[in-house]
């Protein structure tokens, strides 16, 4: 039995020795990859060790562990001010003055408290509960998966951007970085500790996003930068408000249920976790996050970045119930499902629709939180564990088709079936995984939707029901794309790399098993974090004969295939050209016009930019959701005071 | 409890297809007489898909097999488990699941006008699934079960105090059956711009499936019809198929007076009603609970 502090210790310090190692290796190697692959799995280890001791213990308020930390509170402290250098000097060297503002107004007032001892001492600084474990296993499995792809893709996608300027190492070496940091967040009950992992996934996600150096990401990045650092300020006033005002350090003394005045900070964090999860008006970073290679995206969209925010909320749920906080948290939250669901519409980039959706479905994510419900944190958490295993393959599927077609437009993925058969298979369980019936996310919607009916909050059911609504026709076209057949079209060559499906094909049967797993999961990770948060127990949200009949679904999807094979047999059909009007030209794609000429025939997806264009929608909607959140911290902050 | 479920799943399975195809007859032949034609006998859809499988089928390609066998399955199983008293949003779910199978199968063939009816039926689907979710939502406000076991056996009807989301719903129907104006995705005349639409490339032992399966989807969205009426009265059953009738000549008529309208106009008109009544309804429920 290995002490869990010292794996804990571990899982935060060795991905930055890790990345340390990683930097020195410069070129892409065998032994880059094998260090990758090896150091990689050895934290996924640790961390499903940490979770499945934590989980079974049956006891988790026992994990609780240092309280004399003058060591590493003062490497805290320097860290912080070396994270406020770097932004400095990045900021001076590429013009943009306005972040070293968003940089020092959120660590020096910090810096002053900790410097003239005004901050709370000997409380434990590390709490490993049920929701810990939960994202360890997030960010345990699904970040070192897409670590050990990046080592592969990297590798690809240097091959084609020969203008891009190959600092690989300093790319995968910033992705440990930031599973260092999350693995610290989660950790960490202190404030003061949270907030300074918070800034480093911050300046993390900036120094990834600005990776080609190009014109265009070093735009994105700042936006990035400078709308994390907003956040990062509301953090620090919170932060300070609860050292300094109320005499608490720890996150876990402030979520303790119906104590009116904590709503202050809370809401503070809660704006603060809006800007990470990409909340309107705060989700024009993440969209600009895609000139990033793939990974980053893969990383920043699933397991990490935007996890962050919707785990801060989650915690924060139970101060959030029945507050003016809660109610605001919800709109934007439903707000934001619908309508990033309908600017998913209107694009064909096939990125930029993920990212749309993940904009989208953390919305989802943040009304379930903010709702307060026991309900409504259960359909949160299995969102988020649904979300990561999904947007994080398909991600990884689109970065595999881009290296293969140079292209990952949605339009080009006509055919795909024909064209590149394994990984078209693997983004259609994906995409199914995102918005079918017997999947996982769907689950988590229905429940989100009966907690919001049982919380009463109509809006939120009406925003949910006609965001469900644009949800599927978005992703059923880019199923239709790619389940198109295409007659007399050649395999292209698949050149996804091995190390690339080492971390594709656990992710697919992630899953598959998921569905099945539902139930167990519910009782054994999700109830327990109930009996934390809200010291109640709830019955089964989806029970009884709903899960047989999910699993008889389940079962349906995958027979199928095989009876439709049996229903085949002893009928002898006919092959033939589809439909064009008897002007045909020899294959499906070709007709013969008037005036006996060949055309090419092809049929594109819908978009409907002229009603749902982001240069119509996207204006309004971030306006819209600034009042809302203005109106939040004027009335709850300006209030208190 | 478990007998009982599975007795009617088996009833629905066995009578559905005939009620199915007898209401198709009666609208064919409902439509005919307002357009002053004889008409076709009522059990002319048996005839047509009796003759649809013992033709020679025709595919496109394999794939499509696939997906119309998995749209028919899906909907038959959405069937059983609302007639048989499941979950009414996973009776939705499980719908708008079998839905996309079948827009798939039309996405596979590469044809012109299957895809475009493909992707109209798409749009239907984004203007009536909002509707159909709130049905299952409103029910769980008036009589407090999403399970169609509870509703049917309420002290007093649905429609009391869901007018709204009957409007609503009985509006959606016209989008979901694809009846004019809403036909986008498909067309009963065959010399239409859209030809067939959805169903263009799809011919014997296939058309005959798709045939089948949206003779149980009528039945089963005539079932929804019914429930807003029925209650634990005996009597009220009475009420639900005469409610049941008059939607359905309602719907044919609509039918026949009214022209396609564009996918836009379907799209806005269809939210606005959901809007209107469902969502005003739904307000005024939850207020007074």
């Amino acid at each position: 039995m290995i002490p869990i502090l010292n794996v804990v210790n571990f899982l935060i310090l060795f991905p930055f020795i890790m990345a340390i190692v990683i930097g020195l290796l410069k070129k892409a190697s065998p032994l880059r990859s094998a260090v990758i692959m090896i150091g990689g799995f050895t934290i996924m280890i640790a961390a499903i060790y940490v979770a499945v001791t934590v989980i079974t213990s049956g006891d988790t308020s026992q994990f609780v562990y240092l309280e004399e930390t003058h060591l590493p509170d003062t490497f805290v402290m320097a860290g912080e001010v070396f994270l406020m250098c770097v932004v400095c000097f990045l900021s001076i060297k590429y013009k943009k003055y306005y972040a070293i503002l968003f940089s020092l107004a959120g660590t020096l007032p910090v810096l002053w408290m900790d410097l003239t001892g005004r901050v709370v001492e000997g409380n434990t600084h590390i709490r490993i509960d049920t929701l810990a474990a939960v994202m360890y296993l997030i960010v345990g499995i699904v970040g070192i998966l897409i670590c050990i792809y990046a080592s592969g893709y990297m590798k690809d996608y240097h091959n084609h951007h020969t203008d891009v300027q190959d600092r690989s190492n300093y790319f995968l070496a910033l992705m440990f970085v930031f599973l260092g940091a999350m693995f610290g967040l989660i950790s960490s009950d202190n404030l003061g500790w949270i907030y300074f992992f918070w800034e480093i996934t911050s300046v993390c996600s900036f120094l990834m996003i600005g990776y080609t150096r190009t014109q265009e990401a070093v735009d994105n990045s700042f936006r990035a930068l400078w709308m994390n650092l907003l956040g990062g300020c509301g953090f620090a006033a919170g932060l300070m408000i609860c050292n300094m005002k109320f005499e608490i350090s720890n996150l876990s003394e402030l979520t303790v249920m119906g104590y009116a005045p904590y709503l202050v900070p809370a809401t503070l964090f809660a704006f603060a976790a809006l800007t990470k999860s990409a909340q309107f008006p705060f989700s024009r970073w993440l969209l600009g996050a895609m000139v990033a290679p793939t990974p980053s995206s893969a990383l920043l969209h699933s397991a990490t970045m935007v996890k962050i925010g919707v785990y801060m909320l989650i915690r924060l749920a139970p101060v959030m119930k029945d507050s003016l906080t809660g109610v605001m948290i919800t709109v934007i939250g439903g707000f934001t499902f619908f309508a990033a669901s309908l600017l998913a519409i209107t694009v064909s980039d096939g990125k930029k629709v993920l990212a749309y959706s993940t904009i989208s479905n953390l919305g989802l994510i943040t009304a379930c939180a903010g709702t307060g419900t026991t309900e409504g944190v259960w359909a949160a958490v299995m969102l988020v564990l649904f979300h990561a295993v999904s947007k994080s393959l398909l991600f990884q599927t689109v970065g595999d088709i881009e290296n293969c077609m140079h292209s990952r437009d949605i339009e080009d993925m006509h055919g795909l079936i024909i064209k590149l058969p394994r990984l078209a298979f693997i983004m259609i369980i994906g995409i199914c995984g995102m918005f079918m019936a017997p999947f996982g996310m769907l689950v988590s919607k229905w429940a989100a939707l009966k907690s919001f009916v049982d919380s009463g909050s109509v809006w939120l059911v009406i925003f949910l029901v006609f965001g469900s609504g644009s949800t599927l026709f978005y992703w059923a076209k880019w199923l239709g794309k790619i389940c198109t057949v295409i007659h007399q079209s050649f395999e292209l060559e698949d050149i996804t790399p091995r190390s690339e499906l080492v971390s594709i094909f656990p992710l697919t049967s992630l899953i598959i098993i998921m569905c099945f797993a539902f139930p167990w999961m519910s009782g054994h990770m999700i109830q327990p974090i109930l009996n934390e948060a809200f010291y109640t127990k709830i019955p089964d949200v989806i029970g009884g004969s709903d899960v047989i009949i999910m699993m008889i679904m389940v079962a349906m999807v995958f027979m199928i295939p095989i009876g439709s094979r049996f229903l085949s047999i002893g009928k002898n059909s006919k092959m033939t050209m589809s439909y064009v009007a008897g002007v045909n030209a020899g294959d499906d794609r070709h007709y013969i016009d008037s005036f006996g000429k060949e055309r090419a025939l092809y049929m594109s997806n819908w978009y409907m930019v002229d009603y749902f264009g982001e240069h119509k929608l996207l204006k309004p909607c971030i306006w819209v959701s600034a009042i809302l959140v203005a109106v939040m911290l004027i009335v709850v902050v300006g209030g208190a005071f | 409890m478990e007998i009982n479920f599975i007795i009617k799943a088996l009833l629905y399975l066995i009578l559905a297809p005939f009620i199915g195809g007898l209401l198709s007859g009666t609208d064919r032949l409902f439509a005919a007489r307002m357009q002053g034609r004889q008409g076709p006998p009522i059990i002319q859809p048996f005839y047509d898909v009796i003759k649809l499988l013992n033709k020679q089928t025709t595919v496109v390609n394999s794939i499509q097999v696939l997906f119309v066998t998995g749209y028919l399955i899906m909907t038959i199983f959405t069937g059983c488990l609302f007639f048989a008293g499941g979950d009414m949003l996973l009776v939705f779910f499980a719908l708008s699941m079998s839905e996309v199978l079948m827009v798939m199968a039309a996405f596979s063939t590469n044809g012109p006008y299957s895809i475009m009816g493909a992707q109209r039926e798409l749009l239907q689907m984004m203007c009536y699934e909002p509707m159909t979710l709130l049905v299952a939502i409103g029910f769980y406000y008036a009589q407090g079960s999403f399970m169609v076991n509870d509703l049917v056996v309420a002290p007093m009807p649905a429609i009391i105090k869901l007018p709204g989301f009957f409007i609503g719903f009985v509006f959606i129907l016209i989008i979901k059956l694809r009846k004019s104006p809403f036909d986008l995705s498909t067309s009963h005349h065959m010399h239409q711009e859209m030809v067939k639409g959805l169903t263009t490339d799809l011919s014997g032992n296939n058309l005959a499936f798709v045939e089948i399966a949206e003779w149980y989807d009528t039945v089963l969205m005539m079932g929804i019809v019914g429930m807003f009426f029925i209650t634990a009265n005996p009597i009220s059953r009475l009420w639900a198929i005469l409610a049941i009738a008059v939607v359905f000549f309602l719907i044919t008529l609509v039918d026949n007076v009214f022209p396609r309208v564009k996918y836009i106009t379907m799209l806005k008109v269809s939210w606005a009603v959901i809007l209107v009544f469902a969502g005003t309804n739904l307000l005024i429920l939850n207020v007074l609970k």
